[in-house]
C-alpha cells in the first residue's frame, strides 16, 4: 500500500476549511502549520485571478527529511506515510533544512519537529484525514496509489495535467496537484511584497516559537 | 479596453510561511571552531614532518588548542538542539544515512585520540607514541572536517550548498585557520616554517576565494534557486556588505599580506594576515549559512 494525496486546484476555493480542520485535529500550536492554503494573485487589475493552493508534506518516496534525521525520528510506515516519533526527535532541525517544501516546523510546546502525517492516527482507524473530511468541494482526494481502482489512481489516470511540486529535487512526492501551474507550485514564480498581504502586521515567531 | 493578464506578475496575498532562519550563528560557531580544531592537527603533522626538532615544542599546545576548539564545536552543536538532553539518542538510535550521525560518531573517535595524545605527551612524556598517533588524528580529522559539507549536501532544500564545492571549502577553511592559528602560536619556529604556514594560508585563501567567486558568477546560470539565493549578496542585497567584508578579511587582504610578508620577511604582516583570516572566516561561513535560508520554500 502506498497512500497518496491529490488536490484538484480547479475545485479548491480557498475556504481554508482543511487548514482549520488540521489545526483542530492535530492540536497544531500557534504560529505553526501542518497545512496552509496559499493565495497567489495573478495579473493586473481588472484582469486578475486568485489561485488557491493547499500545501502540506508530500510524503516523498525519497524523503530528504527521513535521510538526514540522525535518530530515525522521521521514518516510513508500511502504508508509505512519512511519520514522526516526537519522543525520539532531538530537535536538530536537520529535517527542516532538508525538506525542499518547508513542510516541517519545530513544535513550540514540545521543541521537537512536526509536520503533516496524513493523519496517520486516523488512517490507522480506517478514517480519512481531517482535511479530506472538512473540504466542502471534495478537492482533496486521498487513497492508495498502488491500487489502480482507487479514486486517486483513477483521478491521476484521467487528468493529464497532474503535477507534483519541485520534481527536479528527486524526492518523488506522493502528493499530486491537478490544475496547478507554476504560480501555484513554484515558490519562485511569485513575489512576496510588503503591503500586499490580505492580513497586515503579521507576527512571525522564530523557529521553535521563542522570541 | 483590453488588458493583457501578465501571467508572470504573481503576488502572494495570503500565506504564513514557516519561520526563516533555522540554523543561525550557533551553527556558524560550530563550523568555525571545527575548522580550527582540525586545521591545527593538519598543520602540526606538516610541521613535525618538515621541521621535527624546531616544531617539537608545539605538540602539547596544539593538542590543547585542538581539544578546546573541538569542544567549542561540540558545545555549540549540542546548544543548537531544541532537545539538547536527548543528544544521546544519536548513539542509541543512530540512523547512518544521516551525515549528522556519522559525524557525531567520528568526532567522538577524534576526541578519544586527541585525549590519548595529550596523555602521551603531557603525562607520559612519550613523543614517539604521540607521533604514532598523529597520523590517525589526521586521518580522522579529514571526515570530521568534511561531514558538515555532507550535512549541507543532505539539506536538499538549500540548492546553494553543493557537495564537492562545500567539501573543498571545508578543507580549505581548515587549512586556512589551521595555518593562521599556528602562525600565531609558533613564535619560536624558524622563519622558513612560518613562511611555509604563510604560503598555506595564502593558497587556501586564494582557492576559497576563487570558489566563492565561481559560485557567484556561474551558480545562477545553472539553477534558479541559486540565482534567487545569491540576490542576497549582490547589489543592494541584505547580506552584500557582510559578504564582501568577509571575503576581504578572510581571503583578499590575507593573500596580499602574505605576499608582502614573504617579500619583506615581515612576521608581523603574517600575524595580521592570520588574525584577519580567522575572524573573516567566521563572517564568510555565517553569510553562506544564512542566505539560502532567506528563500521561501513554498
Ligand atoms: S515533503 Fe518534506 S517533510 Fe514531507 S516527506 Fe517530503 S521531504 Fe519530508
Ligand atoms: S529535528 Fe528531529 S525529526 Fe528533524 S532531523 Fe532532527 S531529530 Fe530528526
Amino acid at each position: 500500500m502506498q497512500l497518496g494525496f491529490l488536490v484538484d486546484l480547479h475545485l479548491c476555493m480557498g475556504c481554508k476549511g482543511c487548514e482549520v480542520a488540521c489545526k483542530v485535529e492535530n492540536e497544531v500550536p500557534l504560529s505553526t502549520w501542518r497545512l496552509r492554503v496559499k493565495y497567489v494573485d495573478v495579473g493586473m487589475y481588472p484582469e486578475t485571478k486568485r489561485t488557491f493552493t493547499p500545501l502540506r508534506c508530500n510524503h516523498c518516496a525519497n524523503a530528504p527529511c527521513e535521510r538526514i534525521c540522525p535518530v530515525s525520528a522521521l521514518h516510513y510506515i508500511d502504508n508509505g506515510i512519512v511519520n514522526i516519533d516526537k519522543e525520539r526527535c532531538i530537535g536538530c532541525a536537520g529535517c527542516i533544512m532538508a525538506c525542499p517544501y518547508g513542510a516541517i516546523y519545530i513544535d513550540p510546546e514540545t521543541q521537537t519537529a512536526d509536520k503533516c502525517t496524513y493523519c496517520a492516527h486516523r488512517v490507522a482507524s480506517s478514517m480519512m484525514p481531517a482535511c479530506v473530511v472538512a473540504c466542502p468541494v471534495e478537492a482533496n482526494i486521498f487513497g492508495d496509489l498502488d491500487d489502480p481502482t482507487s479514486n486517486i489512481s483513477k483521478y491521476i489516470q484521467d487528468h493529464k495535467d497532474t503535477r507534483v511540486r519541485k520534481p527536479e529535487k528527486g524526492t518523488d512526492p506522493h502528493h499530486y496537484y491537478v490544475g496547478g501551474g507554476d504560480v501555484n507550485l513554484n515558490p519562485l514564480a511569485s513575489e512576496r511584497i510588503e503591503g500586499y498581504s490580505l492580513f497586515s502586521k503579521l507576527t512571525h515567531l522564530p523557529v521553535g516559537g521563542h522570541h | 479596453m483590453h488588458t493583457v493578464v501578465e501571467a508572470t506578475h504573481a503576488l502572494v496575498t495570503l500565506d504564513v510561511a514557516l519561520p526563516g532562519i533555522v540554523w543561525g550563528w550557533i551553527i556558524t560557531m560550530n563550523m568555525w571552531a571545527k575548522s580550527i580544531g582540525t586545521g591545527v592537527i593538519f598543520m602540526l603533522f606538516y610541521l613535525l614532518k618538515k621541521y621535527p626538532n624546531e616544531a617539537g615544542y608545539l605538540r602539547f599546545p596544539v593538542i590543547v588548542v585542538s581539544l578546546v576548539f573541538i569542544h567549542i564545536f561540540l558545545l555549540f552543536t549540542v546548544l543548537d538542539l531544541h532537545q539538547m538532553f536527548r543528544f544521546w539518542h544519536i548513539f542509541f538510535h543512530p540512523h547512518f544515512t544521516s551525515a549528522i550521525t556519522v559525524g557525531a560518531w567520528i568526532v567522538t573517535g577524534l576526541v578519544g585520540v586527541l585525549f590519548l595524545m595529550a596523555y602521551m605527551v603531557f603525562l607520559k612524556k612519550d613523543t614517539v607514541a604521540f607521533d604514532k598517533l598523529l597520523p590517525w588524528a589526521v586521518i580522522i580529522s579529514i571526515p570530521v572536517t568534511l561531514y558538515t559539507a555532507a550535512i549541507m549536501a543532505e539539506a536538499t532544500a538549500r540548492e546553494l550548498w553543493q557537495m564537492p564545492t562545500e567539501a573543498v571549502q571545508m578543507i580549505l577553511a581548515a587549512t586556512l585557520t589551521g595555518s593562521a592559528t599556528l602562525i600565531l602560536m609558533g613564535g619560536k619556529l624558524p622563519y622558513v616554517a612560518k613562511r611555509d604556514l604563510g604560503i598555506v594560508l595564502g593558497l587556501s585563501a586564494a582557492m576559497a576565494f576563487l570558489l566563492y567567486m565561481s559560485e557567484m558568477v556561474f551558480g545562477p546560470m545553472k539553477a534558479e534557486e541559486v540565482m534567487a539565493t545569491l540576490q542576497a549578496v549582490k547589489g543592494a542585497g541584505q547580506y552584500t556588505t557582510m559578504f564582501w567584508i568577509g571575503q576581504l578579511m578572510a581571503f583578499i587582504v590575507p593573500m596580499v599580506l602574505v605576499l608582502l610578508s614573504i617579500s619583506s620577511k615581515s612576521e608581523s604582516l603574517l600575524k595580521l594576515a592570520a588574525i584577519l583570516a580567522i575572524a573573516g572566516l567566521w563572517i564568510v561561513k555565517h553569510v553562506w549559512l544564512i542566505i539560502p535560508q532567506l528563500l521561501n520554500l513554498s
